[in-house]
């Protein structure tokens, strides 16, 4: 029976400290200053950071999560942000430690948390695809293996060569995922890393993934995208505010998860605290959502909506573009918006305060909860803050724009009407 | 193809999953210094050395030649404010040639140190993506300046000529165990740093002034001969002490040969190391969490 299992989870959990980030770089000082009058119990801090964190607000990422992965599972892990899904990754991939419980792991474990890490600008495709595979923790003759299986993946044989710095930014994520694509470890640990590239990569990345799964290797997969999880994984846990809420099928999880956020779903979210990468160069503020003449509520199918985020710029911003996404439950990406397509550069200085509104006009969405995402790039960084959920919010019915008796599932409502005519008639008509 | 499979069984032969899980649990008190995973992730190592030696002068007008410049630059300065102030400070030797000798190793340490101290923190993003063991990255900083060594080595070579000095070739050997003990010590205080700067960043700023008082503190712009006897045995605990003695003793076949005080050199630096390695080990587990 024990042989089966792949991963064994046992009450984990991690406690983080509330912007440990910021204030521990004041701490040297403290330290300094505690030298001076207590020099023992400054050394023991400095030898021992992680003791006794006394007054600082302590909150628990993890909390007494057990669960088990079988040999040969694809696991979805989901849940909205902050829930402790990146956290668990984190634990898994040994990136960090718990704070409390166990994780019993057989087999060789490849960890995907982003694509390209490591990567160079000043390095050549070639050189990188070395770098990056022995980061990824591949052997040297593995990589020789299948380096022309690589770059034939990630289309960039004749750029090889070539300083990855000067590629294009599809070029990059294709070699980047190319080489991650050619792990083979028995236990693979996956994150968001579908959510870069154009469409057609996507598919590309999602096929690749759907083949590692049938090969029998052990997944797990963390996503916001329903339908990859309900395609790729079989069953699935998910995760609220770092509590494991359920396991089960990938099909229950989701409908558990999709209930969850309907009961989320607000016209406004302050962002200010949104777990994001630390120390971007702006961030979004808040995110509001208004409907028809501006009035604040859901908007029924067919009326206006506006989305209003607020952006606070830290270092200046040169070329960027401002995007709002929104999904549908599914995971199906049904409005784009973003200032690059009303063919505006969004440039920012330092201090920045600005809020930018996006009109959409007549949104023919069927009655039903959709996610928003937000995100500021910039051509040459990528991005600089990225919330996959800053906001979910609900479209309610409309009676203009009947439903009939069944909720059916296309996303696109727009007016229709119904006409008949009888066979014969409708040749004479088409003739 | 199949050789290569042969080669790939082999190295994945130590696999301590196979039968036994790899257990991930929270860690307190003082753990081992686990170097058997250093070694098995020894291609990654001799990946990140390889990048950072490539990476290091892209994008320099001079290039590798800073290797030799630094070095030189320094001795001209020396040459110019040192040499006229103590006439005798340089044990009979040529004094450009007397600094230069020392200046090879002094640049391979200060560098290496440098590097490794600010490694971490330089490479956060692949502490926060992945693991590996974290020692890699302060030892891929200071193995990447053997290049230089050798560069720099050229001109004292080219020097030697000039002065017309031979080192006895006897000697020649203990010039690697030097430059170990070079790596030694500017790896251990590097490990130490790396760990430090990580929770706090003033470090950064502390390095520039440690290496320029360390520097004054060692036998560079002059001989180790004009330090009083009371002090030697002090002064013996700077592993650089040793190390600038060793290399002036080898190639110009000034002052004392190894002894006592090298063994102490050595000693320290090893000191330096395996604590600093301890210390390391123990608060890596944070370090993806603040870096």
């Amino acid at each position: 029976m024990s042989q089966s299992v792949a991963v064994r989870v046992s009450h984990l959990g991690k406690q983080y400290r509330l912007g440990a980030t910021q204030a521990s770089y004041n701490t040297f000082r403290d330290a300094i200053i505690q030298t001076a009058t207590l020099p023992v119990r400054a050394l023991g801090r400095v030898l021992r950071p992680s003791s006794a964190p006394s007054q600082r607000t302590l909150f628990w990422a993890l909390q007494d999560v057990s669960f088990q992965v079988q040999q040969g599972e694809a696991i979805g892990i989901i849940g909205s942000n902050g829930a402790g899904k990146s956290t668990l990754l984190k634990i898994l991939s040994r990136i960090t430690d718990p704070s409390a419980g166990r994780v019993e792991v057989y087999g060789r474990v490849g960890s995907l948390l982003e694509v390209g890490t490591g990567f160079h600008p000043e390095l050549t495709g070639r050189e990188n695809v070395y770098l990056n595979g022995a980061i990824l923790g591949m052997r040297r003759s593995e990589i020789a293996r299948k380096f022309d299986e690589i770059v034939a993946f990630a289309e960039v044989e004749k750029f090889i060569d070539t300083a990855v710095k000067h590629y294009s930014s599809g070029m990059y994520l294709r070699l980047a995922f190319a080489v991650a694509a050619h792990l083979e470890p028995e236990i693979l640990v996956v994150d968001e890393v579908l959510a870069v590239g154009d469409s057609h990569f996507q598919k590309k990345c999602m096929n690749k993934m759907s083949d590692v799964a049938h090969e029998g290797r052990t997944i797990l997969f963390v996503s916001h995208n329903m339908q990859a999880i309900t395609s790729l994984c079989s069953s699935a846990i998910v995760l609220n505010a770092g509590q494991l809420v359920f396991q089960g099928t990938a099909q229950e999880a989701v409908a558990l998860y999709l209930q969850q956020s309907q009961d989320a779903s607000q016209l406004y979210t302050d962002l200010r605290t949104a777990r994001r990468k630390s120390n971007p160069k702006a961030i979004f503020e808040s995110i509001q959502i208004t409907s028809g003449q501006g009035e604040s509520r859901f908007p029924k199918t067919g009326e206006d909506v506006q989305i209003a985020v607020q952006i606070r710029c830290f270092e200046p911003i040169r070329d960027a573009s401002v995007c709002v996404v929104i999904w549908d439950s599914a995971g199906g990406r049904v409005i784009d918006a973003n200032t690059r397509m009303a063919g505006q550069d969004v440039t920012l200085s330092q201090g920045d305060v600005g809020i930018w509104t996006f009109c959409l006009r007549d949104v023919l969405l069927r009655p039903a909860f959709y996610r928003i995402e937000a995100y500021i790039g910039d051509v040459y960084l990528g991005g600089i803050d990225y919330l996959p959920n800053a906001l979910t919010f609900e479209v309610q019915m409309n009676p203009e724009y009947p439903m009939g008796t069944v909720d059916y599932p296309g996303s696109y409502r727009c007016q229709f009407e119904v006409q008949y005519y009888p066979a014969e008639q409708a040749v004479e008509r088409s003739v | 193809m199949a050789v290569i499979d042969k080669i790939d069984q082999m190295n994945q032969g130590y696999n301590p999953y196979q039968t036994q899980p790899l257990v991930i649990e929270s860690k307190t008190g003082w753990v081992s210094l686990r170097l058997r995973e250093v070694w098995e992730y020894r291609e990654l190592l001799f990946f990140l050395t390889w990048r950072d030696i490539k990476v290091r002068y892209k994008q320099t007008l001079l290039g590798a030649a800073w290797a030799i410049l630094q070095p030189l630059m320094t001795v001209i300065i020396f040459t110019l404010f040192f040499s006229r102030l103590s006439g005798t400070a340089s044990d009979g030797v040529p004094y450009p040639l007397f600094t230069y000798v020392a200046l090879v190793p002094w640049f391979f340490f200060a560098n290496g140190l440098a590097h490794a101290a600010t490694s971490l923190v330089e490479n956060a993003n692949l502490v926060k993506k992945i693991y590996f063991p974290r020692l890699i990255v302060p030892l891929s900083g200071v193995l990447a300046g053997l290049p230089d060594v050798l560069l720099s080595s050229l001109l004292l070579v080219g020097m030697m000529l000039m002065y017309q000095v031979v080192p006895p070739l006897s000697s020649l050997v203990w010039l690697p165990l030097f430059l170990l003990v070079a790596l030694i010590t500017a790896l251990g205080v590097g490990i130490w740093l790396a760990a430090l700067n990580v929770n706090y960043r003033d470090i950064r700023y502390v390095i520039p002034f440690l290496i320029q008082l360390w520097m004054f503190a060692s036998p560079i712009p002059y001989s180790s001969s004009i330090v009083s006897d009371a002090w030697r045995s002090v002064y013996g605990l700077n592993p650089m002490v040793g190390v600038v003695e060793g290399f002036r003793w080898t190639l110009l076949g000034v002052g004392q040969p190894p002894g006592i005080m090298t063994l102490i050199s050595a000693g320290v630096a090893l000191v330096i190391l395996v604590t600093g390695i301890a210390y390391f080990r123990r608060v890596e587990k944070t370090f993806a969490d603040v870096v």
